[in-house]
């Protein structure tokens, strides 16, 4: 039977059971003003209360510790050394996020390339920089002065130098651990610029190379920017590391903070406050940080979905709506 | 839908001189299968080409061939006189370098299925990157044509939007208002219609029949048929890598000569 036909017979009866639910939906739609109440979650509000309750009493207990010296945390936590110690890390974090965020592009387009010694370059890179421990790396950087006594710009295997230094000079602790950091990351930050890269559609680059574009143009336009929303987050993980990954340059005397908590601390035997001291900074340094995180995902997340207000534009309205009601 | 669409402006005479497009049994593997098996084709300036035929056989790789978005194995392809994306030096034709293709296919603009659109760009961003970027046009000469070309495809109000707060006709016709900004001789067009909804299809279709009407050359893979009978002048069936069955759409379309065609197209009507 053709589909008209097979409409156009008459609808069956309901059968009886349904008719009695209908009458009772029916007095339901009659009361114009029936509010919806969400589903209460009471047992939400006791999970809290619990956890506020241990953590109160974990945080008074250690502070009320008598081994606790209140007045050396106060004295240290804003001290000049300690400052200059942050600002050192700082400095080493932003340096080598954005050294190794330029070297990890450019091993994951070797990887991505195909040319195949390109892409054995980048994989050995790969392999040997996240396969052996950063530790390791940071102490081999500062320990180079005893691999290569001098550094010279010559001719290979001839004694012909245009210039020679002596290592030390120039590599002193803080490039080197700078190097150390820069080139360990740079292998983690290549992975995730290349998973990046892959997530991009295939027919963007052909929409691309259809207009004329170059490879170049097409990369920098059409395929990084894409890229970046999911290599952002991954991205921001990796610097928060990279901030605490600092400490380690103690083990080559970089002066950075936690070198310097611990060289007061060698002095005043108060090793606790100053953990307490550098954990807070740590703590307060690492929360910043996700602040231009949030804004580089919101910017290359443009056109993916509707964007709402930003937490300042929010605060922003609300002045204004608080101002108007006056 | 060929109600819809208005009787072609230009008669079919033939032009005389060199075709825009020469393909001459143009052959494509991928791997052992052999995609294309000998294609021999010449398009016209101002002629639109509908490529006919059933899925698989051939017709989306013939088009990027033509662009050179895929290497060819054997024959060649020429377009404006110029071999496609290969020097040729005595009897041997090399592959160009990537820049020297790249600024080849700016007079080749190409339609897809699924449109592709830069989702990270507004429309009109969409329409002017190539231009500001690759044809080095000022950005107000480049923004003033985009404005024009989204008027002409009837979308100036959606200028500002991204792609993703666009319907599917909307989004296929940015993709083709942003193809047309880079000035081409020639429009290749993938299915522009098949991932539509049916209610969409017309406007998308009426901006091709428009295009035709100004004297684009134009080769559309399609399976509107109505589009072909209405705007065609001259419609190609592929199937199985190899071209076969070509003429005047009343001819193809109507008095089917092979046994492929005539059951291709009782499918599809
Ligand atoms: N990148 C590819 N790799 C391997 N096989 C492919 C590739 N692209 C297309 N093919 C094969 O080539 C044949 C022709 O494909 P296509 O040109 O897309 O056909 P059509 O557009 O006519 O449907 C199909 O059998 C398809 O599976
Ligand atoms: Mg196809």
């Amino acid at each position: 039977m053709p589909l008209h036909k097979t409409l156009e017979q008459p609808i069956p009866p309901r059968p009886a059971t349904v008719t009695a639910a209908g009458a009772h939906a029916a007095a339901f739609t009659e009361s114009h003003d029936v509010v919806a109440v969400p589903l209460r979650h009471p047992w939400r509000w006791v999970l809290a209360a619990v956890l506020v309750l241990a953590f109160a009493w974990l945080a008074t207990s250690l502070w009320n510790n008598p081994n606790v010296d209140h007045a050396t945390i106060r004295e240290f936590m804003f001290s000049p050394q300690i400052i200059r110690g942050a600002g050192l890390t700082i400095l080493l974090t932003i340096i080598s996020m954005v050294l190794s965020t330029i070297l990890g592009i450019v091993l994951a387009l070797m990887r991505l390339s195909d040319n195949p010694v390109l892409n054995a370059m980048a994989w050995i890179y790969v392999w040997v920089f996240r396969g052996t421990p950063l530790l390791v790396q940071i102490v081999f950087w500062g320990y180079l002065g005893l691999l290569y006594k001098q550094i010279s710009l010559g001719i290979p295997f001839t004694d012909f130098h245009i210039f020679a230094v002596d290592t030390n000079t120039l590599i002193p602790a803080f490039v080197a651990g700078l190097i150390a950091l820069t080139t360990n990351e740079a292998a983690y930050s290549a992975e995730i610029v290349r998973a990046g890269m892959m997530s991009v559609d295939p027919g963007q680059k052909e929409a691309a190379y259809s207009l004329g574009m170059t490879p170049l143009f097409t990369l920098i336009k059409v395929e990084l920017p894409q890229a970046m929303r999911v290599i952002i987050p991954p991205m921001g993980n990796e610097t928060i590391s990279m901030l605490k990954n600092t400490a380690l340059l103690s083990l080559i005397a970089v002066l950075e903070m936690y070198t310097v908590a611990e060289h007061i601390s060698a002095q005043n035997l108060r090793q606790v406050e100053l953990l307490v001291v550098v954990s807070c900074w740590y703590l307060a340094l690492t929360s910043i940080l996700s602040i231009p995180q949030y804004y580089l995902e919101r910017h290359y997340g443009r056109g993916s979905r509707t964007l709402g207000p930003t937490p300042i534009g929010r605060v922003v309205s609300l002045f204004h709506r608080v101002m108007s009601t006056r | 839908m060929s109600e819809t669409l208005a009787p072609r402006r230009r008669d079919h005479e033939r032009p005389a001189g060199i075709p825009l497009v020469r393909a001459s049994n143009v052959r494509k593997n991928y791997g052992p299968i052999e995609v294309l098996k000998g294609i021999t084709l010449d398009v016209h300036a101002g002629e639109v080409m509908c490529l006919l035929g059933p899925s698989g056989s051939g017709k989306s790789t013939f088009l990027r061939c033509i662009n050179h978005l895929e290497t060819i194995d054997g024959g060649r392809i020429s377009f404006n006189g110029e071999l496609i994306g290969y020097v040729q030096r005595k009897d041997r034709i090399y592959e160009m370098n990537r820049r020297e293709v790249a600024h080849q296919r700016r007079g080749i603009g190409m339609v897809f299925q699924r449109f592709n659109l830069f989702p990270n760009m507004t429309a009109l961003e969409n329409i002017t990157v190539a231009p500001m970027g690759i044809g080095k046009i000022p950005k107000q000469v480049a923004i003033a044509a985009a404005r024009d070309l989204l008027d002409r495809v009837g979308l100036s109000a959606q200028a500002n939007k991204h792609p993703a707060q666009l319907s599917g006709g909307q989004q296929q016709r940015v993709a083709i208002a942003r193809a047309l900004a880079m000035e081409p001789k020639l429009m290749l067009f993938d299915e522009p219609t098949s991932a539509l909804d049916p209610e969409l299809v017309g406007d998308v279709l009426d901006v091709m029949q428009r295009l035709a009407a100004s004297g684009m050359t134009m080769i559309v893979v399609t399976h509107e048929i109505g589009f072909a009978r209405g705007v065609a002048d001259r419609v190609v069936f592929m199937d199985g890598g190899v071209v076969v069955e070509s003429g005047p759409p009343r001819e193809v379309l109507e008095k089917p000569q092979n046994p492929r065609t005539q059951a291709f197209l009782e499918s599809v009507m």
